[in-house]
């Protein structure tokens, strides 16, 4: 027998939801540490050991200078680098801070500005290095990242789905919030992964997977204006946890030019 | 004069988040420690300004990925206060079981994965597990189960999907939260199992002479409301808040420090001191376990902390069968508001202290500015007071710098700081007391 993949997890801008996922993986954790050696993982482990590292899994976004190299560094020592989440995907939700102004921004938080480095932008990790595989959702599905990482183990492909939420909800026999109650959902442009959670609780989509392959934004804001929704309710929902991802930006960007003028991210 | 000696521990492990610890001496004595909190700024207070308020929960979810039902709580209330509506009994209670479920969750996670290796002198839960397989089996049990109810009540255990301002987007049915009975039941003794666990363990002989802060409820054990607590000056009004509590800017960190006004003193967060202001308010087996096991009153070494969390999962798990085995859904999920400009404050009880969060809307129902005050930046004074009372002490006896890194790192793991939490920070009003 071989010996075990080395694993490592590294985190950058986010809230850690994503590589707490994998220790949510109650039932399947000390499975996997049967498959896989744990070399770098901080949330999880004192022993922190050095690369090269067969697996990585990075969670965050690039918002400081400091991280921008960082990250050239991590991909130097891991043969296979996976982005998991949001953040590391799409920017996350601190992308907005590419629709306001920065030093405004960190003025109005913090007393001391001077003390604070970072970058006017948040972006993802394939704007830095070569990604050899995204896992969306904000947060990843648990059960999709034990998936990946056993792929990976054991040199087959990742069994992930890229069609859309819309067609999960459909299978779950929901009622469609959109036909039924003229609400908007993002579900006919996200990708699947979350189990349409959101309609099943009488909700709209807010796409936390970001937009799906294809994604049609022009004809789905369309027809939510013809329903009456304005471009003021749409901007927002399209600006949120996936707002730098190339196909929701263009589309709220589209919906904001319609708008009086307004600052900030929303 | 000779160059101060450093010890950096570069990287804080089992913690949530990301910093690390300066401590710099001067032979053998202690000149500085300092807490670096080095996660970047990803300014939330300044991207939820000119959101719809519908929006704040799902957003400050995104906070913490550890517990995101907290900042949920914490937000949905002082919106609620902003708007001037009060809930019904029924979205009251399923708030509470929210809690429970997170409480449960996040407990479970610390007491076995990232403290209990401690006291095996081993890296981590998964190097435990060889060690103590069945405790970290059970550990990992109630994990799930606290996950299991975040699941079904709030549709996904991390940043759930399902809390409303005004209530839920969807009660959930009678039999969706009557499946999860058995397994409660079963947990409930599993709880009291592991905190029984957890008190046999040795603990380091450490005490401060500390201001204890919590959420104060006349006839609850605190977690979602109503004013705070202090073991030093008595029940604090929430509106008065500001007047008591402030945050500071320091340059080692990019998460604020909370102080205690007049004296900018500091102040201890979290189950520790929530035992220790409301011990008679846990549920009854919770508070029967605490005198079997002789948990003093009050605790004042922070090690010990790790059985007052245990006493919390038995108490949640003993309020969620209650709450559980009571439910009949009833009224609306979620409270009818026209929106309307006012300012609205709350405090909750985050697994690791308390939370607060102050928002101003506007009367389009925008928010115009918000405040969240994490328990980490609170406690992260605390914690660098601490470390320098042990230091100093212990530098007489240990001079073997990476064991003086190994024991401080356990001192700030005691605290189950959440440091991507505290990175976000209210705009500083520089008052001087």
């Amino acid at each position: 027998m071989g010996r075990r993949p080395r694993l490592a997890v590294f985190k950058f801008a986010s809230c850690d939801g994503c590589q707490l996922s994998l220790l949510d993986a109650e039932d399947d954790l000390l499975a996997i540490c049967d498959r896989v050696e744990i070399a770098h993982f901080a949330e999880a482990s004192s022993r922190l050991e050095d690369g090269p590292y067969d697996v990585t899994l990075v969670e965050g976004s690039i918002t400081t200078a400091h991280d921008a190299q960082r990250i050239q560094d991590i991909r130097r020592q891991s043969r296979f680098l996976m982005t998991i989440g949001a953040c590391a995907t799409s920017g996350g939700i601190q992308a907005l801070r590419q629709w306001g102004q920065i030093d405004e921004w960190v003025g109005a938080v913090y007393a001391r500005p001077d003390y604070i480095s970072t970058l006017a932008s948040s972006t993802p990790i394939a704007d830095h290095v070569a990604v050899d595989f995204e896992l969306r959702g904000c947060p990843v599905n648990p059960h999709q990242l034990v998936e990946v990482i056993l792929a990976l183990v054991e040199g087959r492909r990742p069994r992930v789905p890229s069609h859309s939420v819309c067609l999960d909800c459909k299978r779950r026999g929901n009622v469609c919030v959109v036909v039924a109650r003229g609400q908007p959902c993002l579900g006919p442009v996200t990708q699947s992964g979350c189990g349409a959670i959101c309609p099943t609780y009488d909700r709209g989509c807010y796409g936390c997977y970001g937009p799906s392959t294809p994604a049609n934004l022009d004809a789905l804001t369309r027809q939510f204006e013809s329903l009456g929704h304005s471009a003021r309710e749409l901007v927002p929902l399209l600006r949120n946890f996936n707002a730098a991802a190339p196909d929701f930006r263009r589309a709220s960007d589209r919906l904001q030019t319609a708008l009086p003028d307004e600052g900030g991210g929303g | 004069m000779s160059e101060p000696e450093l010890i950096r521990v570069p990287i804080l492990t089992r913690v949530e988040g990301e910093g690390g610890l300066t401590i710099r001496l001067r032979g053998r004595t202690l000149e500085d420690v300092q807490l670096n909190i080095y996660e970047p700024p990803r300014l939330f207070e300044s991207l939820l300004r000119g959101r719809p308020l519908e929006d704040v929960p799902d957003i400050t979810a995104r906070i913490c990925g550890i517990c995101p039902a907290a900042y949920q709580m914490s937000s949905v209330h002082a919106l609620e206060r902003a708007l001037e509506i009060s809930v019904t009994p029924t979205i009251r209670r399923l708030r509470r079981l929210l809690y429970c479920g997170e409480w449960i969750e996040s407990h479970s996670l610390h007491m076995h994965l990232l403290q209990a290796p401690d006291f095996f002198a081993l890296h981590s839960g998964m190097e435990l597990a060889q060690h103590a397989p069945q405790e970290v089996k059970r550990g990992l049990q109630l994990k799930k189960h606290g996950n299991r109810l975040l699941e079904v009540l709030g549709g996904r255990a991390i940043h759930p999907i399902n809390v409303a301002v005004g209530g839920f987007h969807r009660l959930p049915r009678r039999d969706e939260l009557a499946d999860l009975i058995p397994d409660f039941e079963w947990g409930l003794q599993a709880a009291v199992e592991a905190t029984r666990w957890v008190a046999g363990f040795s603990f380091p002989e450490f005490t401060g002479d500390y201001e204890f802060v919590a959420v104060t409820h006349p006839e609850e054990y605190p977690m979602n409301e109503l004013h705070l607590r202090s073991s030093t000056i008595g029940d604090i009004p929430l509106d008065d808040w500001r007047q008591h509590f402030q945050e500071e800017h320091v340059a080692h960190s990019t998460a604020l420090h909370a102080v205690q006004l007049p004296n900018r003193s500091s102040y201890f967060l979290g189950p520790l001191a929530r035992v220790n202001l409301q011990r008679q308010q846990l549920a009854p087996t919770a508070r029967r376990l605490a005198d079997e096991i002789g948990f003093e009153s009050p605790c004042r070494n922070p090690h010990r902390g790790i059985i007052a969390r245990g006493l919390e999962v038995v108490h949640a798990y003993e309020e969620a069968l209650s709450i559980l085995r009571d439910y009949h859904p009833k009224g609306p999920a979620r409270l009818p508001y026209a929106p309307r400009a006012g300012i609205g404050a709350a405090a909750t009880e985050a697994p690791r202290g308390t939370l607060y969060h102050r928002y101003e809307i506007d009367d389009e129902g925008r928010v115009v500015t918000a405040q969240i005050v994490a328990p980490t930046s609170q406690n992260q004074r605390q914690i660098e007071a601490d470390l320098r009372s042990f230091l100093k002490d212990r530098l007489t006896q240990v001079t073997a710098r990476d064991q003086l890194g190994r024991e401080s790192e356990q001192l700030v793991r005691t605290y189950d700081p959440c440091i991507s939490c505290s990175t976000h920070f209210l705009k500083i009003r520089w008052e001087e007391a």
